[in-house]
């Protein structure tokens, strides 16, 4: 009955990883501001697709993707400060439709210049599948479920060690007492955009070896982040880390033993019944702090 | 309404290509999801982000029961409709107890789940590659073969909808309703039993989407999942923004306006897409208010341009009723 069981855990943990970090990045918008970012998934979408047309641009893995992670936050940056800062408080709802047109329009662009074909990453170490306790690993596997920690600890530190992280919990906690003490509101959802753009690009980038990468990805991924982010509990950056893992365990399992052609549906009716259940997310409470 | 039911009836009058008839038969089917859609969010505050579930249900089910079961399309359509309502019904109960962004996922994750059913229920849908063979739509006798004919048809329904949503806004109800949006405590302590009209606001736009959908069905005589995704429901919700929450006008306009704006960009091949986002985020950062606020306030200006000296009667506005 559980045979297989192991080789669909990592499977799920390798693109729930992902997910998760798609989900930071929703957190970390939503928290500076109040907006959910429908555009998060192009943000996965371009640290992909930048890779990969950097890399074949003649620059060496590494530095096709690091180049690719900046440009993705520092289209985060650009977003904030272009489209999300002149139009100041207006109605969320207003401001969610403006991040759809902003996914549209990256969207767009990317099919316009790369055209609609589906990309691949080389892996990073190899394509020769390691054996751990009856399931095969990529070695790509090990790498993005690395990375992703290495992630969260960073975000970790910079929140509890540094002045700016301090400065973006602050905003998070409460936004005017945080004006008054002189840090630059506006500053910090621009930060916070640019995170969230070097955040889903890192969960592109990543990911691409294993799932190939085309213009259109980022709408499937953005959704499964949001419902990462929602699962965790809406604005815990890490309850959103777990949330992407649960929900792409919880995928891989419901495709490997139940039917994969309703694999994404399972992730979805899952978070449903939770809703129903607990409808503020496994790990927000009523009353919990937003980080 | 008078002036909306002329400006209905003339519009294919001023179109001589069958071409632009189907256009206007497909902004008349998303104006009548918008206007539900308005109701729910624009009214009563509740964000849906998955409504094109309720308009793929209603056309699937229609689609089933007068192309493979073989009944007659006045069984289907009824059927289709009624099948939205009871599904919006069952899922109401439990997803109208969250709020804001949890609502909006919940509304979301149902939308996804109905359309990857659609696409992976083979035997029954017909899977991605769609649903063929719908009859076209016969009402006592008389089957609805030209484009025109069935454009009227969709007017009608569309005239008639707008006219029940107006009595609706303007009831108690509707008061109840906009209580609700502006505070949920606040209602409850008036005395308003916010989860039944939160239920049957929501059931209600389901029932226009539905209505949409047996239409949409019967008119294409083909469905396919694709028509029913992730994606048309966040142009719904598009719709009604830019159109402008909470005005009856606004969802037509919105409606109107995004589903021809495509077929204008054709010209422009592929950069439609690109053309299309940006004049999203263009008309929301400079339009907050909508296409009804916007031109109201646009012909608030050029009024008081056109006619310095204050007239001492204030005209009655077209949009007074915007606000409902």
């Amino acid at each position: 009955m559980l045979f297989g069981a192991p080789q669909y855990l990592v499977s799920g943990l390798t693109v729930g990883a992902t997910y998760g970090l798609t989900a930071l990045g929703f957190t970390m918008i939503y928290n500076t501001t109040g907006i959910i970012n429908f555009a998060q998934g192009e943000f996965v979408m371009l640290g992909g697709m930048l890779s990969v047309v950097l890399l074949k641009a003649g620059l060496p893995l590494p530095l096709a993707i690091l180049a690719a992670v900046l440009c993705s936050a520092l289209a985060g940056c650009l977003m904030e400060r272009a489209v999300i800062r002149p139009v100041g408080r207006s109605a969320p709802v207003n401001l969610v439709i403006i991040t759809i047109g902003v996914s549209i329009l990256v969207r767009g662009v990317v099919m316009l210049v790369w055209g609609k074909d589906t990309f691949a990453l080389p892996a990073f170490t190899g394509a020769k599948p390691l054996r751990i306790l009856e399931a095969s690993v990529q070695p790509q596997s090990l790498w993005v479920l690395a990375i992703t920690l290495l992630v969260l600890g960073a975000l970790k530190l910079f929140f509890s060690r540094t002045i700016h992280g301090k400065a973006m919990l602050a905003c998070a906690c409460e936004r005017k007492a945080a004006a008054l003490m002189g840090i630059s509101v506006e500053r910090m959802a621009m930060f916070s955009f640019g995170m969230s753009g070097f955040l889903g690009a890192v969960g592109g980038a990543i990911l691409t070896p294993i799932t190939l990468t085309s213009y259109d990805v980022g709408v499937m991924l953005g959704l499964k982040g949001f419902a990462a982010c929602i699962l965790g509990g809406l604005g815990n950056p890490f309850g959103a880390a777990a949330g992407g893992l649960i929900l792409g365990v919880l995928e891989s399992f419901g495709a490997g033993f139940i039917s994969s052609a309703y694999k994404d549906a399972f992730a979805f009716i899952v978070l449903l019944l939770l809703l129903f259940v607990k409808p503020t997310g496994l790990f927000g409470g009523p009353k919990s702090d937003r980080v | 309404m008078a002036a909306f039911a002329c400006l209905l009836a003339a519009a294919p009058l001023a179109l001589s290509n069958d071409y632009y008839i189907n256009i206007l038969i497909l902004c008349c089917f998303n104006a009548l999801i918008v206007m539900g859609l308005n109701l729910l969010m624009g009214y009563a505050g509740q964000v849906s982000l998955g409504h094109a579930a309720f308009f793929g249900l209603a056309a699937y089910t229609t689609a089933v029961l007068t192309a493979t079961a073989g009944l007659p399309v006045w069984v289907g359509v009824p059927a289709g409709i009624a099948v939205s309502a009871l599904v919006a019904w069952l899922i109401a109960v439990p997803t109208l107890k969250l709020q804001g962004n949890y609502l909006a996922m919940a509304t979301l994750g149902f939308g996804i789940i109905v359309s990857i059913v659609f696409n992976e229920a083979v035997n029954i849908t017909g899977g991605p590659s769609g649903f063929v063979g719908i009859p076209r739509l016969k009402l006592l006798g008389y089957t609805f073969s030209s484009d025109t004919a069935y454009y009227y048809l969709t007017a009608g329904v569309l005239w008639l909808a707008t006219l029940v949503s107006r009595r609706i806004i303007d009831s108690r109800t509707g008061r109840a309703l906009r209580a609700i949006h502006v505070s949920e405590q606040a209602a409850q302590a008036m005395g308003v039993d916010i989860a039944r009209h939160k239920r049957f606001v929501f059931v209600l736009s389901a029932v226009y989407a539905g209505v949409a959908g047996t239409l949409y069905a019967h008119h294409l005589t083909f469905v396919a999942p694709s028509s029913f995704g992730f994606n048309f429901s966040v142009q719904l919700i598009t719709m009604v923004v830019l159109g402008g929450m909470a005005s009856l006008w606004g969802a037509v306009a919105g409606a109107f306006f995004l589903t021809s704006l495509p077929e204008f960009l054709r010209v422009f091949e592929e950069m439609d897409i690109l053309i299309y986002g940006a004049m999203l985020v263009a008309c929301m950062m400079f339009m907050p208010s909508g296409l009804a606020g916007g031109l109201g306030k646009l012909f608030a200006v050029l009024k008081a341009k056109l006619k310095p000296e204050p007239k001492p009667e204030p005209k009655p506005e077209p949009k007074a009723d915007s606000r409902g």
